[in-house]
C-alpha cells in the first residue's frame, strides 16, 4: 500500500494537505473551504460550514455566485463556469457539479500530471434544483462522509415527496396547517420543486424566501410561495404547507398557525432516536448528501487509487476502504468527526441561515 | 404485519396521548380478531420467549448484508438499537408480501423456536427479503423478545372500551392475565375481550387478579407542611414497604399469587400462596422477607426472586411474608367500589381470622397532625421501609394511576446522597443514542487496605452507574465536557479525566463483594451537578460505608406504630 509520504509531519509530495486554516494546495498557494481567514480561498458551496467570511480572494463556481454574495456580502469573488479552468501557480483548477445544492461543486486540481478532486458535499441522486453530480476521474479523491455508515440508504426522493404530499393533504382536509422544518438553503428549494403545489398555498419563512428568489433568478422552477404577510386570512393558513427553518421551532412566528402538524425533513430522520429528539409528528428522510451506497459508487467511479476522507464518519470509511484494497487515509478537519458533531454543525448552520 | 408496523410507527412517533388513542382505535377498528389478539398481547407488554438469540440475529444479518462485524458494531453504536440497526443494514427487499400478524406469529415466528440454525437462517433471509425497513424492524423486535412501545396498558384498555362501548373497568378486568405465556392469543379470546357484558362476568375470572391501583408520588419537601391534603383524619396512613407488590387470589379452592407485572409467582412463594383464605378472596399487598418481626432489605428478597427451585435452606434463611393492605374481593364479590376505610375493616376481619405468620395486616400509622407524621416518617429508614402511603379514606380502588375516585399518595423518604466524581461515560440508547448519557461515578478511597496501595494515597473507586436525573440541556453540557476530557475510548465507553462532581441519590445500600467498592447502591440517580465542588472535595468510600444499614439497629416494626382503629 502506497501510504502518504510523511516527513516531519508534512505530506511532502501531496497536492493537498490539511493545515490549521483548512485544506491547502501547496503548489497553488490556495485553500479549499478554509475555516480561518486566508488570502486565497476556493469555495465548494455556500453552506456556512464551507463558505466562511474573512478571506481576501474567493474563487467559486458561477451558479453559486449570487448565493455566496447574499450570504457573505461584498466579497472579492471570481467565478468559473462548470468545466471551465484557470491555472494558478501551475495548478489547473476547475469546478464540476456536486449535485448537493445550487452552485455546489467538486474542485478538480491538476499539477504535473497528477489529478486530485476535492468533493465538497455531494449527492448522486438527480435533483431539479441543481446540476447533477458528475464523476471526475482522478488519482486522489478527497471525499466527504457525512452519512458514511451502511445504515444510511435513501429511498428515492420522489417517494419522499409523495409521502409529504399525503401528509400535507390529510392535514389540509382536517383544516390543520402543515409545518415542515427544513434547512433554508437547498433542502427548502428541493422540497418546493418536488411537491404537488396544487394541494394548498405554500408559505415560506423569510430565511427560505431569500434563497427562493435567487433560485428563481437562476431559472430553477419553484412554485409560487407566500410570506406570512401575503397570506390574507388565518383560514388560508389551515390548508397551507409552511416551510420553516428548524430554529423557528417554538417561535412566535409559528404560533400564528395554530394547531398545526409538524414534520422535519433531513437524512438524520432515518433513525428513531433522531426523530424522537426532534419531537415532531413526522420525520421525512430526505438528504442532500450521498448515502452509503452513493459514497461507494462515487468513490469507485472516480477510479482513484487513493482516497482521503473528511467530514463525517471518517474512521469507519477509512477502515472499510482499506479493507477493500484502496489506499485510504483521513484529513483532520474542523467539521466534527462523527454524526452527532455533524448534526450539531448542521443545526448551527441552520440557525445562522434562519437569521440571515 | 404492515398494519401492525404502521401502528407501531404511529405510537412511537407521537407523545400525545390523544394521538396514540386515535391510532389504536384506527387499528383495532379494522383488523381481524386473530391479529387484534396478538396486537393486544404485545401492546399489553406480552413478551414471548426469544425465538432467535441475539448472537444469531447479528450473525445472520451481517452475512446477508455482507459487512464485517466491526462495521456492524459501528452501526449499532450510531443507532443504539439492535433491531433498528439490522433493519437498516439489510439490502432492500426484492418483493413485498402482506401476511397478517397472527400468521406471522403462529406460522412463521413461533415454529422457528425448534428449528436448526441453518433452517432459521434460511427462513430469516427469506422473511427479511419481503419486508421494508419499518416492518423488518418490528419483526426483529418480535422475534428477539424485545418489543416495547410507548403505550400504557390503560390506554389500550381505553381504546378497546371506546370501540366496544363497554366500561373500561370491564375490559381491564378481562385483560388481566392476557399476557400470561401459557395462553396463546386467539380470535376467540379477543372476541370475548370485547364482547357485551354478561350477567356471569365474575364467574369467568378464573385465577386472574384485578388491575393494580397505583400510587402517585407526593412532591413535597420535608420542610413543607403537607397541609395541602387537608384533615389528616381523612387519610389512612401506612408504611411503604420495599418488596414486591402482589395480589393473592383464592377462588374455587385454589390460590394464585400475581406480581404487579402480572407474572404468576405462585410457586416462588409457597409460604404465601399456601395461606388458606376463604374462597372468593383477593388481597392486595406486598411480599417482603420477614425476619425477627421486621422486613429485611430488598437485597434479601432478590435472593428469592428468579429461583425456580427453593431449597429448605433458602426458605429458612429468607422467609417471605405477605403484608396485606387491601381487600379487593370479599365473599366472591368485587368490592373495589367500596370506600377504603370499609375495605380496610373487612380486610382486618379476614386477616385476623387466619392466624398464620406469613400473613401480616399492614399496620396503620397514627399521628395527630401532619407535622408529627413527618417526624415519624423520618424513622422510616430504621424501620427498613421506604416512607409512607397516604390513602384517602373514601377512595375506591382504581385502575392503574387513575385519580377520579380517590387517590393513593406515596410519601417516600429522601434518598441517601453522596457527592461523587464522573469517571466513565457511555452512550445512551434510543432517543439519546448519540449522546454520552450513562455515567459511572466514583468516590475517594483513602487506600491502605490492600497491600499494593500505600496508605494515604487517595484514589477514585467507582461505585455506581447512573443515567437519569439530568435535563436535556445538562446532558448536552456534560456530553461536551466528556468529549473534551476523554482519556481513552473502549468501544462505546470513554474514560474521562476527573473534573465533574455530581450529587448522587440512591434508595438503598448493601455490602457487595462483587463490586470494587465493596458496596452496591440501589436506584442511583443524579440529583444535580455540583459545579461548586472541586473533585478533591467529593465524598469518600468511608462515608459511603457508614450508610450501610446496621442489622442490629433496626427497630421492631410493630412496636412503635399506632394501633389500628
Ligand atoms: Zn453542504
Ligand atoms: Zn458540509
Amino acid at each position: 500500500m502506497a501510504g502518504p509520504r510523511r516527513t516531519w509531519g508534512v505530506y511532502m509530495a501531496d497536492l493537498v494537505v490539511a493545515r490549521k486554516e483548512g485544506l491547502f494546495c501547496e503548489p497553488g498557494q490556495f485553500y479549499i473551504d478554509p475555516w480561518q481567514p486566508v488570502d486565497r480561498a476556493i469555495i465548494t458551496h455556500a453552506h456556512a460550514d464551507h463558505a466562511r467570511p474573512g478571506h481576501t480572494h474567493y474563487l467559486a463556481a458561477l451558479p453559486g455566485a449570487d448565493i455566496l454574495k447574499s450570504r457573505l456580502g461584498d466579497i472579492q469573488l471570481e467565478t468559473l463556469a462548470y468545466g471551465e479552468h484557470v491555472i494558478h501557480n501551475g495548478v489547473t483548477v476547475s469546478f464540476h457539479p456536486a449535485g448537493h445544492v445550487l452552485g455546489s461543486a467538486q474542485v478538480r486540481l491538476e499539477y504535473r500530471g497528477e489529478t486530485w478532486v476535492v468533493s465538497g458535499d455531494y449527492k448522486l441522486e438527480p435533483d431539479g434544483t441543481c446540476d447533477s453530480f458528475e464523476t471526475v476521474p482522478c488519482d486522489t479523491f478527497i471525499t466527504e462522509s457525512t452519512f458514511g455508515l451502511p445504515i444510511y440508504r435513501w429511498q428515492a426522493a420522489s417517494d419522499i415527496f409523495k409521502d409529504i404530499n399525503v401528509w400535507w393533504r390529510s392535514n389540509a382536509e382536517k383544516g390543520r396547517a402543515s409545518v415542515l422544518f427544513c434547512y433554508a438553503f437547498g433542502k427548502a428549494q428541493r422540497i418546493l420543486n418536488g411537491i404537488d403545489n396544487s394541494i394548498g398555498p405554500i408559505i415560506c419563512h423569510g430565511a427560505a424566501e431569500t434563497l427562493n428568489r435567487i433560485y428563481r433568478n437562476a431559472g430553477i422552477s419553484l412554485p409560487d410561495t407566500l410570506t406570512v404577510s401575503d397570506a390574507s386570512s388565518k383560514a388560508g393558513f389551515r390548508e397551507a404547507l409552511v416551510i420553516a427553518p428548524p430554529s423557528s421551532a417554538g417561535s412566535p412566528w409559528l404560533r400564528r398557525f395554530g394547531d398545526y402538524s409538524d414534520a422535519f425533513a433531513s437524512g438524520w430522520m432515518l433513525l428513531r432516536g433522531a426523530r424522537r429528539r426532534r419531537a415532531v409528528d413526522r420525520g421525512f428522510v430526505l438528504s442532500d448528501h450521498a448515502d452509503w451506497p452513493g459514497l461507494m459508487r462515487a468513490i469507485t467511479a472516480t477510479g482513484a487509487q487513493r482516497v482521503i476522507v473528511t467530514h463525517g464518519h471518517v474512521d469507519v470509511m477509512v477502515r472499510w476502504l482499506r479493507e477493500n484494497s484502496l489506499d485510504a487515509s483521513a484529513f483532520e478537519t474542523e467539521y466534527g468527526t462523527n454524526e452527532e458533531d455533524n448534526a450539531a454543525e448542521n443545526e448551527s448552520v441552520a440557525f445562522k441561515e434562519s437569521h440571515a | 404485519m404492515r398494519d401492525f408496523a404502521r401502528l407501531y410507527n404511529e405510537l412511537d412517533a407521537t407523545t400525545a396521548t390523544l394521538g396514540k388513542l386515535e391510532a389504536l382505535k384506527r387499528y383495532f377498528s379494522h383488523v381481524e380478531p386473530a391479529n387484534a389478539a396478538w396486537a393486544v398481547y404485545f401492546l399489553a407488554g406480552g413478551k414471548p420467549r426469544q425465538t432467535i438469540s441475539t448472537k444469531f440475529l447479528r450473525q445472520f444479518s451481517t452475512e446477508m448484508s455482507g459487512i464485517p462485524e466491526w462495521l456492524f458494531d459501528e452501526c449499532y453504536q450510531a443507532v443504539g438499537d439492535l433491531a433498528e440497526t439490522i433493519a437498516h443494514i439489510l439490502p432492500p427487499p426484492s418483493h413485498e408480501t402482506s401476511i397478517p400478524l397472527a400468521n406471522w406469529m403462529e406460522e412463521r415466528i413461533i415454529p422457528l423456536r425448534n428449528e436448526t440454525p441453518e433452517k432459521t437462517r434460511e427462513a430469516l433471509f427469506s422473511y427479511w427479503n419481503e419486508l421494508e425497513t419499518q416492518q423488518r424492524f418490528v419483526l426483529i423486535k418480535l422475534i428477539s423478545g424485545a418489543f416495547r412501545v410507548g403505550v400504557s396498558k390503560l390506554l389500550v384498555v381505553r381504546a378497546l372500551s371506546e370501540l366496544a362501548g363497554l366500561d373500561a373497568k370491564i375490559i381491564a378486568q378481562r385483560m388481566m392475565g392476557w399476557t400470561d405465556s401459557a395462553l396463546q392469543p386467539s380470535a376467540e379470546r379477543y372476541s370475548l375481550l370485547i364482547a357485551a357484558q354478561s350477567e356471569f362476568e365474575h364467574r369467568n375470572k378464573d385465577g386472574h387478579p384485578y388491575p393494580f391501583f397505583l400510587a402517585h408520588p407526593l412532591q413535597i419537601s420535608p420542610q413543607a407542611d403537607p397541609q395541602v391534603l387537608g384533615d389528616i383524619r381523612q387519610w389512612q396512613i401506612e408504611w411503604k414497604y420495599d418488596g414486591i407488590r402482589a395480589q393473592l387470589v383464592q377462588r374455587n379452592g385454589q390460590s394464585w399469587l400475581w406480581s404487579r407485572g402480572e407474572d404468576l409467582i405462585t410457586d416462588r412463594f409457597p409460604e404465601i400462596s399456601g395461606i388458606s383464605l376463604p374462597d372468593g378472596t383477593v388481597i392486595d399487598g406486598e411480599i417482603v422477607i420477614w425476619k425477627n418481626g421486621s422486613p429485611a432489605p430488598f437485597a434479601d428478597l432478590q435472593k428469592r426472586i428468579g429461583r425456580k427451585s427453593l431449597s429448605s435452606r433458602i426458605l429458612n434463611e429468607f422467609p417471605a411474608a405477605f403484608i396485606a393492605f387491601d381487600l379487593l374481593e370479599h365473599r366472591g364479590q368485587d368490592i373495589r367500589h367500596i370506600i377504603q376505610s370499609e375495605r380496610r375493616s373487612r380486610l382486618k376481619d379476614v386477616v385476623c381470622s387466619i392466624d398464620v405468620p406469613g400473613l401480616i395486616l399492614s399496620p396503620l400509622v397514627d399521628a395527630p397532625d401532619w407535622h408529627r407524621l413527618g417526624i415519624m416518617r423520618n424513622t422510616s429508614r430504621s424501620r427498613a421501609v421506604e416512607g409512607m402511603m397516604l390513602k384517602s379514606v373514601s377512595a375506591q380502588y382504581g385502575i392503574g394511576r387513575t385519580k377520579e375516585r380517590g387517590i393513593w399518595w406515596k410519601w417516600k423518604i429522601d434518598p441517601y446522597t453522596v457527592d461523587a466524581v464522573l469517571v466513565y461515560a457511555q452512550r445512551g440508547h434510543g432517543r439519546r443514542a448519540s449522546l454520552y448519557t450513562d455515567y459511572t461515578f466514583a468516590v475517594w478511597d483513602s487506600g491502605g487496605s490492600g497491600d499494593s496501595d500505600p496508605p494515604g494515597e487517595r484514589k477514585l473507586v467507582p461505585f455506581a452507574k447512573a443515567y437519569s436525573g439530568l435535563t436535556d440541556r445538562e446532558i448536552a453540557r456534560v456530553d461536551a465536557v466528556i468529549r473534551r476530557t476523554t482519556i481513552e475510548k473502549f468501544g462505546p465507553v470513554r474514560s474521562v479525566r476527573p473534573t465533574m462532581v455530581f450529587e448522587i441519590g440512591f434508595e438503598g445500600i448493601a455490602p457487595s463483594p462483587r463490586h470494587k467498592a465493596g458496596v452496591a447502591v440501589r436506584f442511583p440517580r443524579m440529583l444535580r451537578i455540583r459545579d461548586d465542588k472541586k473533585v478533591d472535595e467529593a465524598d469518600t468510600l468511608d462515608m459511603l460505608k457508614a450508610m450501610l444499614p446496621n442489622p442490629y439497629r433496626k427497630a421492631a416494626l410493630t412496636s412503635s406504630v399506632g394501633s389500628p382503629p
